[in-house]
């Protein structure tokens, strides 16, 4: 069905998963402040949260299942949008199912805590929804204040409240750069809207216009720093090693999605007549990002911290997804999310388990001869090491996910070849850290004099069993899941594509006609 | 389920062949609880798990050290698997289970027009640019007589194991190896395409390694596992080389179309006969033909019922199999047939002559079964792929059989020994004679396998081995392999070559089979005056699957009796059943006419084969004299001939001179100190490793902790960007 946007109820309509999260969040607020805080009732609010998740997503493949559209307006009804809402409805139940389990251990009791990854969720929501800057900028503040909080959760630990500060702080900063290029846009084209933006660039002839392309640069500082591409990735090994490790694995996965799915459609639907100016500097921002990860991840010593490295490399390889500037970038782009997702979900449900609730105990020295104590966990942790890594067949989607991602980007107008070659080169680079890390749990000895490694939750353990088994699932048939990412991609107006293809850093001539590929 | 049919409207559809992804899941469901039970006593070891004290009571001394035995020689260890009951009533329910639903397949398939294969894809395997390949399941007539065959006879030989395996401490284990057999040898016949296959080709490897080294704390088992895998390794190297020659000339790896990019070439074509050579060469090693056959005798380490399943009567045959599903091809390389013929001829009479000489009663079956397959080959070889796959099927039940009843021997002596803790060793044939009177139901048995095999009229191997013979004399007069040659030899020379090889090794194939019958149960018995109140017949559940195996010995020719003995049944039953998948392929063979020999000469050549077969036995029991053999211990060494018989033509060390040794030493000097250690490891690895990890280095003492240096960072990284805006 088709929504018409212009009239109230309507619109509504089109945001009823939103509503029905956001409703949800408020009574679980009130709900979480009724008792006086105690684990068990913290219990129930994460219960409570959960449930509402599952009305949320409930809502969305209800939509789905209309096949809902809508004609433009400040909301876009679209498949992409679905798909990043599942993504993130996922994420955020793997964290609340992490964080039920993890805040007692660390002495941590604060119901609002789960409210507060739903109400991020609602802004991840917003940030997929958004075809306006401005409700782009209102799901990205909801979204980022909730996380301020949860970072700093544990505030009695230096480290979280550090993390929490400092994220603040930069936050803060880059946001300033956001919004800056939000009005530098409006100055230039007089609307915020996405598609009026694209349409008004070509009806002005706007794409050199020096306002407009310092509009687009801030915003895409303002996103590089969201998503940790480098050089604007310089908070995120702090904050992630400092901030509890469920909200970790949740900024690392859901947050990123969140970010890169509204700095794609944004790409997508408004500059596209602007990727001359912008190719280079997004081809240049992503070899960088994939370097500086995968190199300065091999040094760490701290499993956290690597993993927040390796997670900026994968922001690397997603914004050669968005270089590729096709629908079938899109699609890889999507489906390279959902893998990562569910191994970046394993992996620190994995370090959740083995680290104790003071986030002691992360260390690489700690997972020595894992294999012999925690045999499962260890295998579990492999899996999810290697789908990162994007081994085939025991790394499951992993290797798939990498494998759509560089066709992609080889079958794009003006192909990636250097950034693929990059790609896979820091890949290499990036077994040796997963894979020392798999060494260390199999082929060291446990320390006689180490502590034991505590059992986990049921609730854990249903996170590390669903991620492993999906991962490995889809690994031997990616066929459905590649079908879904297909159906749910966006891709630029053929008009726009005609612009790209020389005068790229690439120097390539367009190899096929991506009308033809789709 | 994932499952789809897109064969739509096939006869097949809607019977019970829609199940037929149930007849390979049902072993492999077996391998997992198996395997689970295995492992669950291995982490949990309760009171009465033997493994801990168990282990390494195979290294003891015993005979040569090969010897197949039973789990614990020591007495107070004697204790049976906590799981062993489970594990014996799951490991053969499963195939039992599937020999059932392949008997249903098969009632579905008669009378139905099997021209086109029934294909159930079950899921798209590699969707990949020009690539597309599902993992599919194809039924047709062959593959279906491979299924019953690998069902029916595994169903035997499973049952057999629960007698002679239960006792062993890695009972569970032991059963999920050999489900998981069933369940790669029925991957390997159903698969759809090349590479299906190939996964179960790689998958029964992986089994017959883990088998043949299951008593693994025994140094030599464990050697000899690693050989076959090595062997295999090379054959199965040519085997991908023709897979990827199919690919990037037929762009196709499913076997319809490969048989359709196939069609329009001519005969001996260039790119046919290379993909038909470098098939063969994968055949040669996974069905132990010269140059390639010296894995399988080493492979009789394994216990005795895997030496009966495994290498005997299914895996071993997967090569002729091979050619027979690529019939199409190696019609239209008459060369490459040639050649595959030669090899068998030589391959069966070669094995036959070491096989007079071996005095373990396994390596006897096991050369026995090189030279079976030589024949196989042969027969395939010529095109005659019907007889091929009927002898293929005749020798399933009759060496199935031997090796069973040699199991069953094993057993005995086995336990006679266990009895008064002798370490003689079980399996030589020195240390047995007169077991006639202790085992009488094995020894008739045994005797109705050595006539099948011998060639003797009535019994099955006597219809399959003549009929091959028939087939290698009239396509040497009139076929286009006739008209082809092999290395400037006329065909016609090398096929009457190939003819001759064939009944000398008739001639020997009844000489050592005899002599190892009249060693094992006649003359005196040597197994010592202690032992002998020991000796006796095994328990029903092994001689039971025997008896079923003995009838079908006896009476499996008449799954194809030949025209000329019309009166005795139904004629050609298997040649009119395969007639859609090999049929035309045999009429490309013989210039479009059916084989023809006339009756006199048909008469004069089983005449000849049946003169021969008698001749064989009458000379073995001429000169082998049962009364005149002394124990192994007290034996002479052999001197001349029967020495470089007993050394098997000293064809393993001519190897590992020639091949292994240098090869080791390359690879010690250049390849791993020089290559690896020096330039790969040193220059390359651990360099490039610490160039990484010194960038790495300072790339994390950037990270300072400091918002300020971070937020300046941001900001110099913002100009840097705006500037790669080009703004001028």
């Amino acid at each position: 069905m088709t929504f018409d946007l212009m009239i109230p109820g309507q619109l509504i309509g089109a945001l009823l998963p939103d509503v029905v999260l956001m409703g949800g969040a408020m009574l679980l607020m009130l709900l979480a402040a009724w008792r006086r805080e105690s684990d068990a009732w913290q219990r129930v609010v994460a219960v409570g949260a959960l449930a509402v998740l599952a009305a949320a997503a409930a809502a969305v493949l209800w939509m789905m299942r209309l096949d809902a559209d809508a004609s433009i307006g400040v909301i876009a009804v679209d498949r992409f949008r679905w798909a990043t809402d599942l993504l993130c409805i996922v994420g955020a139940g793997f964290a609340i199912a992490l964080m039920s389990e993890q805040n007692p251990r660390a002495r941590l009791v604060a119901g609002e805590a789960h409210v507060l990854v739903l109400l991020a969720t609602a802004g991840m929501m917003i940030m997929a929804a958004a075809r306006d800057l401005m409700i782009l900028f209102l799901g990205i503040e909801l979204m980022s204040i909730a996380v301020y909080v949860l970072v700093a959760m544990d505030r009695r630990r230096e480290r979280s409240a550090e993390a929490g500060l400092k994220y603040f702080l930069l936050g803060a900063f880059s946001t300033a750069f956001l919004l800056y290029g939000v009005a530098l846009i409006y100055g230039a084209t007089g609307t915020t809207n996405l598609t009026e933006i694209g349409a008004r660039i070509i009806l002005y002839k706007l794409a050199d216009h020096p306002m407009l392309l310092f509009g687009v640069a801030f915003l895409l500082i303002g996103f590089g720093f969201k998503v940790a591409a480098a050089p604007f990735h310089m908070w995120s090994p702090d904050v992630y090693e400092g901030a509890p490790t469920p909200v970790t694995a949740f900024m690392a996965a859901a947050v990123k999605a969140a970010a890169f799915a509204a700095f794609l459609r944004i790409w997508i639907e408004a500059f596209p007549m602007v990727v001359l100016r912008w190719f280079g500097p997004i081809w240049w921002i992503a070899a960088l990002t994939m370097v500086v990860g995968n190199i300065v991840a091999l040094s760490q010593k701290n499993v956290k911290r690597m993993l927040a490295y390796s997670s900026i490399a994968h922001s690397g390889y997603l914004l050669v997804a968005i270089a590729s500037t096709t629908s079938m970038g899109s699609s890889a782009f999507l489906f390279y999310l959902l893998a990562y997702t569910l191994a970046t979900f394993g992996a620190f449900a994995v370090v959740s388990v083995v680290s104790d609730g003071a986030e002691r105990g992360t260390q690489l020295s700690d997972y020595e001869g894992l294999w012999q104590s925690r045999p499962w966990l260890a295998v579990g942790m492999t899996v999810f090491l290697l789908a990162l890594l994007g081994f085939p067949v025991f790394g499951g989607m992993g290797f798939f996910a990498k494998w759509y991602l560089l066709q992609a980007a080889i079958a794009s107008p003006a192909p990636l070849v250097t950034l693929s070659v990059i790609l896979v080169l820091t890949s290499v680079v990036s077994a040796g850290y997963y894979l020392h890390l798999v060494r260390v749990m199999f082929m060291k000895e446990r320390d006689g004099a180490a502590a034991a490694v505590p059992a986990s939750g049921p609730l854990t353990r249903l996170v590390l069993i669903t991620t492993a088994v999906l991962i490995l699932v889809m690994g031997v048939a990616p066929e459905r899941v590649a079908t879904w990412s297909r159906l749910s991609a966006i891709g630029p107006a053929p008009s726009a594509i005609s612009s790209l293809g020389a005068d790229t850093p690439e120097l390539m001539p367009p190899a096929v006609d991506p009308a033809a590929r789709r | 389920m994932l499952i789809t049919a897109p064969t739509g409207a096939h006869p097949l559809a809607d019977t019970a062949a829609r199940f037929v992804w149930l007849v390979p899941l049902l072993p492999l469901a077996g391998f997992v609880i198996n395997g689970l039970l295995s492992l669950l006593a291995a982490a949990n070891p309760g009171p009465a798990d033997p493994s801990a004290a168990g282990h390494g009571h195979h290294a003891d001394g015993h005979g040569h050290g090969h010897d197949d035995a039973h789990g614990h020689d020591d007495p107070h260890h004697a204790a049976r698997h906590r799981f062993a009951a489970v594990t014996s009533l799951v490991g053969p329910a499963v195939l039992l289970a599937s020999f059932g639903l392949a008997l249903a397949i098969f009632l579905a398939m008669r009378g139905v027009d099997m021209h086109a294969p029934y294909v159930q894809t079950l899921f798209s395997w590699m969707p990949t640019g020009d690539l597309h390949l599902d993992a599919a399941f194809q039924l047709d007539p062959l593959s279906m007589v491979m299924v019953l065959i690998i069902t029916g006879v595994g169903s035997l030989i499973h049952i057999f194991s629960v007698g002679y395996m239960v006792d062993d401490p890695g009972y569970p284990r032991y059963f999920a190896y050999l489900n998981l057999f069933v369940f790669f040898m029925l991957v390997l016949v159903l698969g759809a395409s090349y590479p299906v296959l190939f996964v179960g080709w790689e998958g029964v490897g992986l089994c017959s390694y883990l088998l043949i080294g299951f008593w693994f704390s025994d140094e030599a088992n464990a050697n000899a596992g690693k050989k076959a895998f090595i062997v295999n390794r090379i054959g199965d190297f040519g085997f991908l080389i023709a897979m990827f020659l199919m690919f990037s000339h037929f762009g196709a790896l499913d076997f319809a179309g490969v048989a359709a990019g196939a069609e329009g070439l001519g005969l001996g074509n260039v790119i046919v006969t290379a993909i038909c050579l470098f098939l063969f060469v994968g055949c040669t090693g996974k069905s132990a033909q010269i140059p390639l056959y010296t894995w399988l005798p080493d492979a009789m380490a394994g216990p005795t019922p895997v030496s009966a399943l495994i290498h005997a009567a299914t895996m071993v045959t997967a090569g002729v199999y091979l050619i027979a599903r690529s019939a199409t091809l190696f019609s239209l390389a008459p060369m490459a047939q040639l050649l595959v013929a030669l090899v068998g001829g030589l391959t069966a009479l070669f094995a036959a002559t070491i096989g007079l000489k071996q005095w373990d009663i396994k390596k006897v079956l096991a050369y026995s079964t090189v030279s079976q397959l030589g024949y196989m080959f042969v027969g395939v070889g010529v095109g005659a792929y019907t007889a091929g796959v009927f002898h293929l099927m005749t020798h399933a039940f009759f060496k199935a059989l031997l090796f069973l009843g040699s199991g069953s021997v094993i057993y005995a002596m086995h336990k006679a020994y266990h009895a008064t803790h002798n370490h003689e060793d079980a399996q030589d044939m020195r240390n047995m004679g007169g077991l006639r009177a202790h085992m009488p139901v094995t020894f008739a048995l045994m005797w109705i396998a050595t006539l099948a095999i011998a060639g003797i009229p009535v019994f099955s191997g006597f219809f399959s081995k003549d009929e091959i013979l028939a087939s290698v004399f009239a396509r040497a007069q009139h076929s286009t392999l006739a008209d082809a040659t092999l290395f400037g030899i006329p065909g016609t020379a090398v096929l009457f070559t190939v003819y001759v090889l064939g009944l000398c090794a008739a001639l020997l194939t009844a000489i050592y089979m005899t002599r190892m019958m009249l060693y094992t149960f006649h003359g005196p018995n040597r197994t010592g005056e202690a032992e002998r109140p020991h000796l006796a017949e095994a328990p029903w559940v092994m001689t039971g699957p025997l008896v079923v195996l003995g009838v079908l010995s006896l009476a499996g020719g008449w799954f194809n009796l030949p025209a000329l003995v019309g009166f005795l049944g139904p004629v050609g039953t298997l040649e009119h059943w395969l007639e859609p998948v090999v049929g035309a392929a045999q009429l490309t063979v013989t210039h479009g006419e059916a084989a023809h020999l006339s009756h006199s000469t048909e008469y004069a050549l089983i005449g000849a084969a049946i003169a021969i077969a008698i001749t064989g036995i009458l000379v073995a029991r001429a000169r082998c004299r049962p009364e005149a053999l002394v124990a192994a211990k007290d034996a002479p060494v052999e001197k001349g001939i029967e020495r470089v018989l007993l050394h098997k033509w000293f064809v393993d060390e001519g190897y590992q001179k020639a091949v292994v040794t240098p090869t080791v030493g390359v690879s010690r000097v250049v390849l791993w100190k020089g290559l690896d250690i020096g330039i790969i490891d040193g220059l390359f690895v651990n360099g490039s490793a610490l160039l990484m990890r010194t960038l790495g280095w300072f790339g994390s003492q950037l990270q300072s902790g400091q918002v300020g240096t971070y937020a300046w960072v941001l900001v110099i990284g913002a100009v840097c960007l705006l500037s790669a805006f080009r703004i001028h």
